[in-house]
C-alpha cells in the first residue's frame, strides 16, 4: 500500500530582529568609518600610494621578511632542542636549557638587542680554542657579527626560549602509549621523537608558533636597538619625518604588516590542516565533545592520543 | 633447546610499592601462556618487564635464552645501551589494551614504520611485509585508511600486523580485547587463534576464559604479585587447587 504523503512543515523560522538591527549598525558604521578614511585629508591617500611601492620600503618590506624568517628558524632549532634536552635524562642538558629558558625569557628584548649590537665593543676579538690555553682562530667581531646577524641572533635566542615552552608542551601532550608502542617495537628514543611524537606534538605546536611568527613580524621592528636600520618601521618612519608626513608612511608599514600577517594565516590553516591528518575523521569520537570545541581540537581528542590542553589553543 | 621466556625470582618495586614479588616463569618456544588474574596484580607489569618496557628490581629475565637489559661483565651487572635494549625489544612483539596505532600514519604506514626505521628496509620491501601482514589479519583493503577511519577491532587487528612485521620470536599480550565493543571482541580473538596456530609463541593477559580454554597450553593465574598457581587450562579453570584461584573464577565464570 503506497504511503500517503505526510503533510511536510512549512513553518515561519522564529523571528529574529536583532539579526537586521546588528548588520544596520554595522553598515552604518563601516559607510562612517569609510567615509572619514578617505575624506579625511590628513591621511594623505596620494602619498600613502606614492610610497606604497618605493624601491627604499620594498627593500624595507625584504628585510623584514628577512629577519622574520632568520629569527623564527633560529627559534624553532633552539625550541626544539632545548625542549627535547629539558625532557631528557641528562641532568646536566636540563640544567643548561632551564638556564636558557630563565635569562632570554626573564630580561627584555629591547635590551637583549642592545647587548647584541655593543657584542664587537665588547669582544673584539672572538676566538676559537682552549680557554686559558691556545688559541686556533681569531676573528674580529665586527666581520662575524655584524648588525644584520646581531640582529636575528637577538631575535632569534630570544624567540627560542618562549617557543621553548610552547614546544614541551606539545611533546608532552602526546600520549605515553604512542613512546609505549614504538619503544616497543624496538625504535630508539631518537627516532620515536623524529617519526612518531614530533609529529603529532606539530598539531598542538603549529597554532601558538603561528601566533609567535605574526608577533615576530611586528617585533623586528625593535631592532633598532642594535641598530639595525633597514627593516620596514624604520624606513617608513625616516621616511616620513624627512616628508613631514608621518601618518601616510605609517599606513603604508600598516598595510604591508596586515598583508604579511594574512598571508601567514592562509599558510598557518594549511600546515594545521597538513599535521591533522589522521585527524579529522567525525564519527569515531570516543572522547565525549565539548560544546563550542573547534573541529580540529574534536578530531584531535577523537584520536584519543594528547589530553586536553586548555593553554593550548591561542588563536590570533 | 632453550625456553622462549625465563622469568627467575623477578621482583619489580614501584618507589615503595611492591608489585611483583619473585615471579619465575618458563614459557617454551610455540607456547601459549595466558595469565589471568585480578586487577592490580600484576600482570601487565609482569610482561611490560619481559620486553623491558619496565625495569626489574630484581631476579634476571631471559628471552630466548638471552638476559635482557643487563650484562654481567667480570662479576659485575651493568645496563645495557638503549641501542642494545631495543635490538633486544625488537624480537619481542607486544599488542595493547588501547592499541597505541600512529594516528598521523595510514594503516599501512603503521605497519611499515618500525621495518624501515629499526630493520632498515627499503620502502619496497617494507611495504611488502606490510601488506603480507594486513592480508593476515584480513585488513588488506583498509591499508590506506587512518586509524581514526576504523573501528576498535580493526585497529586492534592493524595493531597486530604491525607487531608482527618486525618478524618477532615472541608476542605479548596486554588485554588486547578489554577495550573493544563486545561484537568485535571475536575478530581478534580470531587472528590470536590463528597466530597460536601458526606456531607463534604467546603471552596473553585477558579476561577471556573462553580463550584461554581453547588456545592455553599453559593457564598462569596471578595474585597480589605472585604465581599462585599453573597448569593446563583444565587444571587451573576447572580444578583449581588454590583458595584465591577457585574464589577468582567462581566470580568471573
Ligand atoms: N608506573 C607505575 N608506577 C607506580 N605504580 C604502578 C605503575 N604501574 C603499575 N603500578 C601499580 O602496580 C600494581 C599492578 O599493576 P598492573 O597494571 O601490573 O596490574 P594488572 O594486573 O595489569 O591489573 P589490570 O587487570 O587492572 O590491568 C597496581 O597497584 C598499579 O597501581
Ligand atoms: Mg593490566
Amino acid at each position: 500500500m503506497p504511503q500517503p504523503t505526510p503533510e511536510l512543515i512549512h513553518a515561519r523560522p522564529v523571528p529574529r530582529p536583532s539579526l537586521w538591527i546588528w548588520a544596520g549598525i554595522v553598515v552604518v558604521l563601516v559607510a562612517m568609518l569609510v567615509n572619514g578614511l578617505l575624506t579625511n585629508p590628513n591621511y594623505h591617500w596620494d602619498v600613502v600610494a606614492e610610497f606604497l611601492f618605493d624601491p627604499r620600503v620594498v627593500s624595507a618590506l625584504g628585510w623584514t621578511l628577512l629577519l622574520t624568517v632568520g629569527a623564527m628558524l633560529l627559534g624553532i632549532t633552539l625550541a626544539i632542542t632545548t625542549a627535547i634536552m629539558r625532557m631528557g635524562t641528562n641532568p646536566i642538558l636540563r640544567g643548561v636549557s632551564w638556564v636558557y629558558i630563565w635569562f632570554f625569557r626573564g630580561t627584555p628584548i629591547y635590551t637583549q638587542l642592545v647587548f647584541w649590537g655593543l657584542l664587537p665593543v665588547l669582544y673584539p676579538k672572538l676566538s676559537l680554542g682552549i680557554p686559558f690555553g691556545p688559541e686556533w682562530f681569531v676573528f674580529d667581531t665586527q666581520d662575524v657579527i655584524n648588525a644584520g646577524v646581531a640582529a636575528v641572533l637577538g631575535l632569534g635566542l630570544n624567540e627560542g626560549a618562549y617557543l621553548s615552552e610552547i614546544v614541551r608542551s606539545g611533546l608532552n601532550s602526546v600520549d605515553k602509549g604512542q613512546w609505549e608502542a614504538s619503544t616497543a617495537l624496538g625504535m630508539k628514543r631518537s627516532t620515536t621523537l623524529r617519526r612518531i611524537v614530533i609529529p603529532q606534538a606539530m598539531r598542538v605546536i603549529v597554532p601558538p608558533t603561528g601566533n609567535e611568527t605574526i608577533s615576530m613580524l611586528k617585533t623586528t621592528s625593535l631592532v633598532l636597538a642594535v641598530p639595525f636600520t633597514l627593516e620596514l618601521t624604520f624606513v617608513t618612519n625616516a621616511i616620513g619625518n624627512r616628508n613631514f608626513l608621518p601618518i601616510p608612511l605609517l599606513i603604508v608599514a600598516a598595510i604591508y604588516y596586515l598583508v604579511i600577517t594574512s598571508i601567514l594565516m592562509v599558510g598557518q590553516h594549511f600546515l594545521e590542516a597538513y599535521y591533522g591528518r589522521g585527524f579529522d575523521t567525525e564519527g569515531t569520537v570516543r572522547t565525549k565533545p565539548v560544546k563550542g570545541m573547534s573541529k580540529r581540537q574534536r578530531a584531535i581528542l577523537a584520536s584519543g592520543t594528547v589530553h586536553p590542553d586548555p593553554n593550548a589553543e591561542v588563536t590570533p | 633447546m632453550t625456553a622462549m621466556v625465563e622469568a627467575k625470582g623477578v621482583h619489580k618495586l614501584f618507589g615503595d610499592l611492591h608489585v611483583l614479588k619473585g615471579v619465575d616463569l618458563t614459557v617454551e618456544q610455540g607456547e601459549v601462556c595466558v595469565v589471568l588474574g585480578p586487577s592490580g596484580s600484576g600482570k601487565s607489569t609482569l610482561i611490560r618487564c619481559i620486553n623491558e618496557l619496565e625495569q626489574i628490581s630484581a631476579g634476571r629475565m631471559f628471552v630466548d635464552g638471552e638476559l635482557m637489559g643487563l650484562k654481567e661483565v667480570r662479576g659485575r651487572l651493568h645496563r645495557l645501551s638503549d641501542k642494545e635494549i631495543a635490538r633486544q625489544r625488537s624480537k619481542v612483539g607486544m599488542v595493547f589494551q588501547r592499541f597505541n596505532l600512529f594516528p598521523h600514519m595510514t594503516a599501512l604506514e603503521n605497519v611499515m614504520e618500525a621495518p624501515r626505521q629499526v630493520r632498515r628496509l627499503d620502502k619496497a620491501a617494507a611495504e611488502r611485509i606490510a601488506r603480507e601482514q594486513l592480508e593476515r589479519v584480513g585488513l588488506s583493503d583498509r591499508a590506506d585508511h587512518y586509524p581514526s577511519q576504523l573501528s576498535g577491532g580493526q585497529q586492534q587487528r592493524v595493531a597486530i600486523a604491525r607487531a608482527l612485521a618486525m618478524e618477532p620470536d615472541l608476542m605479548l599480550f596486554d588485554e588486547p580485547t578489554s577495550a573493544l565493543d563486545p561484537e568485535l571482541v571475536g575478530e581478534v580473538l580470531a587472528v590470536m587463534k590463528s597466530l597460536a596456530a601458526s606456531g607463534m609463541t604467546m603471552i596473553v593477559v585477558t579476561h577471556e576464559v573462553g580463550f584461554a580454554r581453547e588456545v592455553a597450553d599453559n593457564v598462569v593465574f596471578m595474585d597480589d604479585g605472585v604465581i599462585v598457581e599453573q597448569g593446563t587450562p583444565a587444571q587451573v579453570i576447572d580444578a583449581p587447587r588454590e583458595a584465591r584461584t577457585r574464589d577468582f573464577f567462581d566470580k568471573v565464570l
